[in-house]
């Protein structure tokens, strides 16, 4: 019997949320006046959480680390959101949707959690009409939609390429009016550095003033983790360079278990990457396979002399272009999943078709679509991805194809919570990326903001409610407690060491080094060996890191490099927790792709019979072995078979 | 295609360590650059080495790097953004630079912006403004279903056009007035535009100005110049809406 206790409800698929509505306790509204809650990060799951936990009549205080909430990398998140509305009468429902994320996950995430996220998939979007968010229309005035990878229906809605930007300033506007109204008090530029637990409760957290370098304490009934994924311990991702992972790796370290995360999104189409002093990767929204079709050339010569420059992509003739996902996968096309499509990209290149200097890059062709649609309609529809490719590449993409490659994009792992969304630390939760609970093994495109938003809206508002309603004779927190002054002598201590090590090498030399560990042997394709390797070879860095770590500046002031040190050195322990995961689980699913473990196709096989099962991480110590608890997946509505988009 | 190298260029740059500290240029050089870098990669690689000669390296926001955060925030040689068009900083690439050139990096050179560090400054004016109401006084819950407000194709991409904007500043800094009527304006002309902005547009348009007022923002004198510096283009047609609707709500008063 596993000590993980998921809290599943009774009751059929379809009923568990409902029961569990009724079931679960409410806090009337004089007591809720009197919790406090600390809510970390202000992206779509953390902005919507605080904004509407602050309706609810609760105080809050929320923390990010930019100069805005409105910056949280959510903001660039371009596709769409999904919902089972079934405006476009395609034969969509709340169960379709359900059983497309459940496959689109490889048959790894939990059936109850998913049905939730598409049961109110809709609420979201009437929220964000509400609000004012200016969704793509058809003109007759109703919401317009678009398909999206992995799926057969149209249930994407939209606003431009920039969804993710007008979603974050929804949630954004309505955190606004809550700090106006003063049930929110928001800080910027804070960096949480450490969880204070009382009685094993989370009872606050220590942040970093960014702009004083004060370190300060905050207390509250509850903490809420809302601080994004993990991707950029792979240093080069299409994550925000200061996306970081330390609000949830310092909850691990105090005793929040960390589930499956050897599941990283690997996303088909990003900018390739150039040369060695690149700071970052850009995405090109999965939507654009909607209508641009995927190509290597078929001769091997025509990729060399692509290769050379001796040719340009236009010289290969219709017949010569191998439009490799339509001949692998005949029924999705260009539309399969993105782990699927990633791995193919790097079959191919990893054959010798790359088409790029380094051999390193697919064509995205929108020939076809400018002569079936025209340009016009092209230029309305991604016109601004258009324009991002064309500065950063200097290439017009409407006259030749883009070039295209994988990269880390979002990490489907995280902090591991039961039904409510809370961690095995009680009072401590995790929502939006930040948690692990609903892309399973693989995260279909435009569902981050769609259970980044339910969690915020539809989901905690009301489970947080179940655990403070024990809470409410519990007076403000207060942080003279000798746990917090614990917790800051921790924190201070820590970040003078990482301070005072004034070796001869700056942060980044190390994040690059971390990365290109991750990116050889805990990328695309992993295998025993390597990941045995790549163990070795982060503690090996770790052991450098705090021998030769140089932090200019001073500890009392802006200090960019301090914070990145931080940063870097929990993404160090990560990374090995994630080779680890990756090494423990011997079977190839989702994003997770094992070599040992793969069909005679070179198609990803899962093995249900051994891993069918969340891989729940306990920390016992830096250079103790962590220990592995596991959560079986039960599949009571979903019958598990190995996936197809053939 | 491989790009070029520019083997050395100078960076003067505004150096200044807290808000109240003497400010003054510094200029560095900075060799072996490719130009299919962008401009904050060579900002990186720069610091770098101040770090390495056990400098104090240059503080800047930036953070997606993909042009949408809002968060890359540098006057380049005399143009917000820089001398491309339709960029913010972080999408600005070294092509647009030859061999040997300065470039002259200040920040936001705006009242209501204080400098926190170097080029690194504080736009919390823009939050208070955004506070004062730009926002549809809704709850979570208990709304109707999403169809049941049509809104024109026309009016729905009018009110996309303004609402692209990324709360940069470029505007407010380009602007010799240092107004932020552009940044105001995205947003009112956005709900303006939308039946779920009607009910509330007066209070809005009210608030939103006066608190623009109070904090020593600059007024419009439509000189077109913020439009220009706009990394989204957003249209000074947007102040033209923000002042019929700030006239409408006057006159009722």
């Amino acid at each position: 019997m596993s000590i993980l206790n998921s809290r599943i409800p009774e009751g059929s698929i379809s009923d568990k949320w409902s029961n569990h509505k009724a079931n679960i306790k409410v806090v009337s509204p004089a007591n809720k006046r009197k919790l406090e809650v600390i809510v970390v990060g202000t992206g779509l799951a953390g902005a919507s959480a605080a904004a509407s936990l602050s309706e609810l009549g609760y105080n809050v205080k929320a923390f990010c680390y930019q100069d805005s909430p409105r910056r949280a990398h959510s903001i660039a998140a371009q596709g769409g959101i999904n919902a089972a509305k079934n405006y476009q009468n395609d034969n969509d429902s709340v169960y379709r949707l359900f059983y497309d994320t459940i496959k689109g996950g490889d048959y790894r995430s939990r059936e109850a959690n998913v049905h939730r996220l598409a049961e109110v998939s809709p609420n979201i979007i009437d929220q964000c009409v509400a609000q004012g968010v200016p969704f793509a229309r058809e003109y007759g005035g109703l919401l317009s939609n678009r398909s999206f990878g992995g799926v057969l229906v149209s249930r994407t809605f939209y606003a431009r390429g920039q969804t993710g930007q007008q979603l974050l300033l929804g949630a954004y506007s309505a955190l606004n009016r809550q700090i106006a109204e003063g049930g929110v008090k928001m800080y910027t530029r804070h960096e949480m550095i450490d969880l204070v637990t009382i009685d094993g409760k989370a009872r606050g957290i220590i942040a970093r003033d960014m702009v004083t370098g004060e370190i300060k304490r905050f207390g509250a009934h509850a903490v809420v983790i809302a601080s994004g994924g993990y991707g950029n311990v792979f240093f080069l991702s299409t994550n925000a360079m200061g996306c970081n992972a330390s609000a949830s790796w310092v909850c691990y370290k105090k005793g929040a278990f960390f589930a499956n995360p050897c599941y990283v999104q690997i996303h088909p189409t990003c900018i390739p990457v150039h040369g060695s002093q690149q700071s970052k990767l850009t995405l090109m929204s999965e939507s654009l396979r909607n209508d641009g079709r995927v190509w290597t050339p078929k001769k091997l010569e025509d990729a060399e002399k692509l290769r050379k420059g001796l040719i340009g992509p236009n010289d290969i003739a219709d017949e010569d272009r191998d439009f490799y996902l339509e001949r692998r996968y005949p029924s999705y096309g260009n539309l399969v999943p993105r782990d699927v499509a990633s791995r193919a990209a790097k079959e191919r290149c990893d054959a010798g078709y790359g088409v790029n200097s380094e051999g390193k890059a697919v064509y995205l062709d929108f020939k076809y679509a400018i002569q079936r649609l025209g340009k016009g309609t092209i230029e309305k529809r991604y016109g601004n991805l258009f324009q991002m490719y064309e500065k950063i590449t200097d290439t017009d993409p409407y006259k030749e194809p883009m070039q295209i490659y994988p990269a880390i994009h979002y990490a489907m792992g995280g902090t591991w919570v039961d039904y409510n969304l809370m961690t095995t630390i009680p009072g401590l939760y995790a929502i939006g990326e930040a948690n692990f609970s609903d892309h399973g093994a693989n995260r279909l495109g435009a569902s981050a903001l769609m259970q980044g938003l339910a969690d915020g809206y539809f989901v905690l508002p009301y489970t947080i409610g179940d655990y403070l309603a024990g809470e409410i004779m519990v007076p403000k927190i207060d942080t003279n407690h000798p746990e917090f002054a614990e917790a800051e002598k921790d924190v201070t201590a820590r970040l003078n060491n990482l301070f005072t090590i004034k070796g001869k090498t700056p942060v980044d030399h190390f994040h690059k080094k971390l990365g290109q560990i991750m990116w050889d042997n805990v990328g695309m394709a992993r295998n025993a060996e390597g990941l045995t390797k790549a163990i070795k070879e982060i503690q090996e860095l770790r052991v450098e890191f705090y021998k030769d770590l140089l932090v200019p500046g001073e500890l009392n002031n802006v200090n960019p490099e301090l914070e990145k040190a931080g940063r870097v050195a929990d993404f160090i322990e990560l990374g090995e927790l994630l080779a680890r995961d990756a090494l423990n689980r011997n079977e190839s699913c989702g994003g997770h792709f094992r070599e040992e473990s793969s069909t005679e196709e070179g198609e990803a096989k899962r093995d249900d019979e051994n891993f069918a099962y969340v891989a729940a991480w306990e920390f016992k110590g830096v250079d103790v072995e962590p220990v592995l608890h596991k959560e079986d997946l039960v599949f009571e509505t979903i019958h598990l078979t190995q996936r197809s988009y053939k | 295609m491989a790009d070029k190298i520019l083997n050395k260029i100078y960076v003067k740059v505004w150096r200044q360590n807290n808000p109240t500290a003497k400010g003054r240029f510094e200029t560095y050089t900075v060799e072996n650059i490719s130009q299919g870098n962008s401009f904050l990669e060579m900002i990186d690689i720069l610091n770098d080495k101040l770090i390495l000669e056990g400098k104090d390296p240059i503080a800047f926001d930036h953070d997606c790097r993909e042009g949408i955060c809002g968060m890359c925030s540098l006057y380049i040689n005399g143009h917000a953004h820089g001398p491309d068009t339709q960029v913010t900083t972080c999408q600005l690439h070294m092509r647009k630079f030859s061999e040997g050139q300065t470039i002259t990096v200040e920040p936001w050179r705006v009242g209501a912006f204080p400098v926190i560090k170097d080029v690194m400054v504080d736009r919390t004016a823009f939050e208070k403004i955004q506070q004062a109401g730009g926002f549809v006084s809704v709850n979570t819950g208990g709304v109707p279903d999403g169809n049941t407000i049509p809104v024109s194709q026309e009016d729905a991409e009018e009110a996309m056009d303004a609402a692209a904007c990324i709360g940069c500043g470029a505007c407010a800094a380009t602007c010799k007035n240092s107004s932020a009527m552009l940044f105001l304006a995205a947003k009112v002309s956005q709900f303006a535009k939308l039946p779920q902005g009607k009910v509330e547009a007066k209070r809005r348009a009210k608030a939103m100005y006066a608190k623009m007022d109070e904090l020593g923002f600059g007024g419009c004198t439509n000189t077109g110049a913020c439009e220009l510096a706009c990394p989204k283009s957003i249209s000074i047609a947007h102040i033209a809406r923000l002042n019929r609707e700030y006239l409408k709500a006057k006159i009722a008063d």
